[in-house]
């Protein structure tokens, strides 16, 4: 005899739900559960809907004109299907009843698994009453409180302004800002049901010096969540004196001159380094892809005793900070390497499936078109015991690399970053400005030369590009040396 | 998924609602499907429809502003259109974009002909068996941990209130294999190859496979180099990245931003090896993705940068055309700021070279088979790179696969210090080119 209260799939067409529109609540309850339901009816092992709104400003004044104000907005769901350790990712801009089941259609057809027939029960999964962090920690207000248009023109104006008395030999200045808003909805066949909102805001400066054929340009970025006020609160004076400096002392630099060197990395957004010769490679991602030499070393020492290393999304207002994951999963603080000993591994939910490493509410992705992967948040090395002093004073010819670029790891643990301002160290002082330096190494020699830190931890926004997206990260080390590298120049 | 007939409709009609009188719409809508697999198992499947425009909106003062956006039915049309006439008070008052002058000018001919998508089970099973032969190339092939395969249909559209429409589509498949060996006392090593083409039928399964296994055959048996200095051979792949890397070379909106290695006043002056000589070119046979339109409705077209070393020409904008009063050229991106980028870069020899050269017969020198790091490694605006590369040293034909090392320069030496252009030519899927020969260059290895 058939229960009145059970949903039969033929019944499905006839459903018509009143989700909110312009906002994911509790409204989205009731077709989530019942398409996670579906999903599980017709064999699938795990389903996962994550849904998504944007709303994105970018704005940039050109020397003294706004020359570009550029507004994004964005709506779309994705929908993971997991049989046994494969899964599919299927995306879609349709939110409506009817797209979202289409969507999960496409990924069980997939998968090899098809909609339960006519006649078959449903059962709805049962989730958990909403875990929502926006309204938990006030963040609905968040968007009307963020710099409005005129007011982002206004401080960018005023900024480039400045950064115009401060430097020498300008053929460009810029000065750029952009603020990211997004509400998430992770529902999930495990009963999750997690709603949050995120607010990334990043400002900084381009400038490009040129002097006859001598040229530099230094590039300096500040990154926060959580902080509606934060263009009206940026120093630009003190970020334009900062970035007019190193342009000024990089114009006339000499090319660093290639060779094996130790080096002193400054700290804040040296800390690059690490997360590309170290971080990258404690991804489940990279075990699954056996892309990583680590992948069998936990509890063994990979990299100098004097070092400790942390990954975790939790640190106030900082760029990789995040309440939940976006698979719903608090965020937490693990911790990577302590006293040389790699300790935890970086997971996400596929990656604790395929590598049987515990989650870390890692799982990220820049967007809905990305099913989400294990990816870092704010990466560090721990302070240590040096002073800054010692580490130079440790070095007779070596270089100090000031300011950092961007990097990559590639499939065999080599990495590489560039170096955008540093100088030559001898007999522990800096005597002159250097350029076109780039560091090239592994992974597995470069952790175990980590030879000192320093006490001054530093963190620095960055952005990370992987196969889940583009996603916000902070690094950050204290001063470290390195006792040799490979520094690639002329 | 809304048809794009049915995206211009509504954005024609919610614009007449809101009373907005000049306007434009750039739109696009994809549907593609790929597939990773890891030994013979599928690893992750990924398939997605999604939808987005770009709307222009000028106000009664002329300023423009823009907004983009993923939602595509008539309610989020509307918020767009009302959002960029909000952000067009704080529009540029100078050079405002207008609609491009040949928006309404024919096109080249388009074969809006999609080729139909495979299934999903076709594409794994097509990856599995690629995937199993790769690592049956050679003992030492332990996994092909970069794979995919994948299949996209495109369609985009723009139109304007002057009454300009165009639209078109196209469909292509592409498929990438990067290896990783793993033999007992040597260090990992990795190697790829990519294909793309209109379908999976086109697909050349087989080049992609050979190459792949070649090239990391080729580099198992590798050796450190010595620092110093190296006549370099940059495969068509190589030259063609590190060309693209430098692209404000020609960026007529990089130059006009003061953020290029040109000026308006290097238009004709001698900036490579009159051996050299390099088009853009989106109409290219060879260029699957070929689009017959760019963001502002220009058609595009076959541009000369480089003729004999010489630089002959600059990639356009409606505006930047304006303002260096020239014609557009078919290679604008809609934007609050309109940006310009190439299509598809084709090399090929310039004047005839005095003197031939050939890796069967050179000593000591480097092919560089793929650039990494560019992201990282290229100061664009300074002419500098410093890159880490996969290749080989070379010596009488015989090539050692190079350990670990970086190749360093500045654009404007290397471009004239190239020795020879070899005259046949590759598709690499971003362009087309031979293998270039510079004279000198920094290579730090041990």
């Amino acid at each position: 005899m058939q229960s009145p209260t059970l949903l039969i799939s033929k019944e499905l067409p006839r459903l018509t739900y009143q989700s909110t529109p312009d906002r994911f609540d509790e409204t989205w309850e009731a077709p989530l559960s019942t398409l996670l339901g579906l999903g599980r009816a017709a064999g699938a092992d795990f389903i996962e809907f994550f849904l998504e709104r944007v709303n994105y400003i970018s704005c940039m004044a050109e020397d003294d004109a706004i020359t570009s104000i550029s507004p994004r907005l964005s709506t779309g769901a994705g929908v993971r299907v997991f049989r046994g350790k494969a899964d599919c990712y299927v995306s879609t801009n349709d939110l409506s009843f009817g797209g979202l089941k289409a969507a999960l259609e496409k990924g069980l057809s997939i998968m090899g698994l098809q909609l339960p027939a006519p006649n078959s029960y449903v059962p709805e999964i049962n989730l958990e009453l909403l875990r929502d962090y926006a309204v938990k920690k006030g963040k609905e207000s968040w968007l009307a409180d963020c710099s409005s248009m005129r007011e982002m023109g206004d401080v960018l104006l005023a900024a480039n302004g400045e950064l115009a008395t401060q430097a020498k030999f300008v053929q460009s200045r810029r000065a750029v800002y952009f603020r990211d808003w997004q509400e998430v909805l992770v529902a999930s066949s495990d009963g999750t049901f997690a709603r949050d909102i995120r607010l990334a805001q990043s400002v900084g400066y381009s400038l490009l010096c040129a002097d006859g054929e001598q040229r530099s340009s230094i590039n300096k970025r500040v990154g926060s969540t959580s902080e509606p006020g934060f263009l009206r609160t940026w120093t630009y004076a003190k970020d334009a004196e900062e970035v007019a400096d190193s342009a000024s002392k990089m114009l006339y630099a000499d090319y660093v001159e290639s060779g094996n060197y130790p080096v002193v990395m400054a700290n804040e957004f040296g800390g690059v380094i690490f997360h590309e010769a170290c971080g990258h490679l404690l991804e489940t991602t990279q075990i699954e892809r056996k892309t990583t030499p680590f992948a069998e070393k936990k509890g063994e020492k990979i990299a100098h005793e004097n070092l400790t290393a942390w990954d975790e999304g939790m640190t106030s207002g900082v760029f990789g900070t995040i309440d939940m994951d976006d698979e719903g999963m608090p965020a937490q603080r693990t911790l990577l390497i302590e006293n040389g000993i790699l300790k935890n591994f970086i997971a996400d939910r596929a990656g604790s499936v395929r590598t049987g490493n515990p989650r870390t509410g890692s799982g990220r992705r820049q967007g809905y078109t990305y099913a989400a992967a294990s990816r870092m948040r704010n990466t560090y090395i721990a302070p240590g015991n040096y002073s800054v002093d010692e580490l130079f004073a440790s070095i007779e010819k070596g270089i100090y690399c000031k300011k950092m670029g961007g990097g990559s790891v590639g499939s065999t643990g080599q990495f590489n970053f560039a170096v955008d301002e540093a100088y030559l160290i001898e007999n522990g002082k800096l005597t002159k400005p250097l350029k076109g330096a780039t560091l090239i190494g592994e992974a597995t020699e470069i952790m175990n030369k980590i030879s000192m830190c320093s006490n001054d931890l530093g963190l620095a926004a960055g952005f990370c590009g992987s196969v889940s997206g583009s996603i916000y990260v902070t690094v950050g080390q204290p001063h470290i040396k390195v006792d040799s590298i490979t520094v690639g120049g002329r | 998924m809304p048809k794009i007939d049915d995206i211009a409709a509504s954005a024609r009609e919610t614009a007449q609602k809101l009373g907005i009188k000049k306007y434009d719409v750039y739109g696009s809508a994809i549907d593609e499907t790929s597939v990773q697999v890891d030994l013979g198992e599928p690893q992750q499947m990924k398939a997605s429809q999604r939808s987005s425009v770009t709307v222009r909106v000028w106000n009664d003062d002329n300023s423009v502003g823009v907004t983009s956006t993923t939602d595509v039915d008539p309610i989020g049309l509307e918020l767009a259109l009302k959002t960029a006439h909000e952000a067009s008070f704080f529009g540029v008052k100078e050079n405002v974009p207008e609609f491009s002058p040949e928006a309404t000018a024919p096109t080249a001919a388009h074969s809006d002909v999609k080729t139909p998508q495979a299934p999903v089970s076709k594409l794994l099973e097509t990856l599995v068996e690629a995937e199993k032969e790769l690592l049956a190339a050679h003992p030492a092939i332990k996994g092909v941990p970069y794979n995919g395969l994948a299949q996209r249909d495109i369609d985009r559209f723009y139109l304007n209130s002057d009454g300009a429409v165009r639209n078109e589509g196209h469909s292509f498949a592409s498929l990438y294999l990067y290896t990783k060996t793993e033999e007992e006392g040597r260090k990992p090593r990795s190697a790829g190859a990519f294909r793309v083409s209109h379908g999976l039928d086109e697909l050349d399964i087989n080049g992609c496979l050979k190459e792949a296994a070649e090239k990391t055959i080729s580099h198992l048996n590798y050796d450190k180099i010595k620092t110093g200095k190296y006549r370099v051979v940059f495969s068509p792949e190589a030259i063609l990245s590190l060309i693209g890397a430098f692209s404000n070379l020609f960026n007529a909106q990089s130059i006009l931003d003061k953020q290029s290695l040109s000026t308006p006043e290097s238009l004709g002056t001698q900036i490579a090896s009159p051996l050299l000589s390099l088009c853009d070119d989106a109409l290219h046979p060879q260029n699957v993705g070929a689009g017959t339109f760019d963001g502002e409705g220009t058609p595009t077209r076959r541009v000369p940068l480089i003729t004999n070393g010489v630089l002959s020409g600059f990639l356009h904008s409606a505006g930047t055309a304006k303002r260096l009063n020239t014609q557009p050229t078919g290679h604008a991106h809609m934007g609050s700021k309109v940006t310009v980028s190439p299509h598809f870069y084709h090399i090929f020899p310039g004047e005839s070279a005095e003197q031939e050269y050939s890796l069967d017969t050179a000593e000591n020198v480097i092919l560089i088979d793929d650039l990494s790091a560019l992201h990282a490694g290229v100061q664009a605006t300074q002419g500098s790179f410093s890159l880490p590369f996969d290749g080989w040293l070379v010596q009488n034909g015989k090539r050692t696969s190079v350990e670990s090392a970086t190749v360093a320069g500045d654009i404007r030496e290397l471009l004239k210090s190239i020795i020879y252009v070899e005259k046949d030519l590759e598709f690499t899927g971003s362009g087309v080119a031979p293998r270039v020969w510079v004279d000198e260059l920094s290579i730090t290895g041990e």
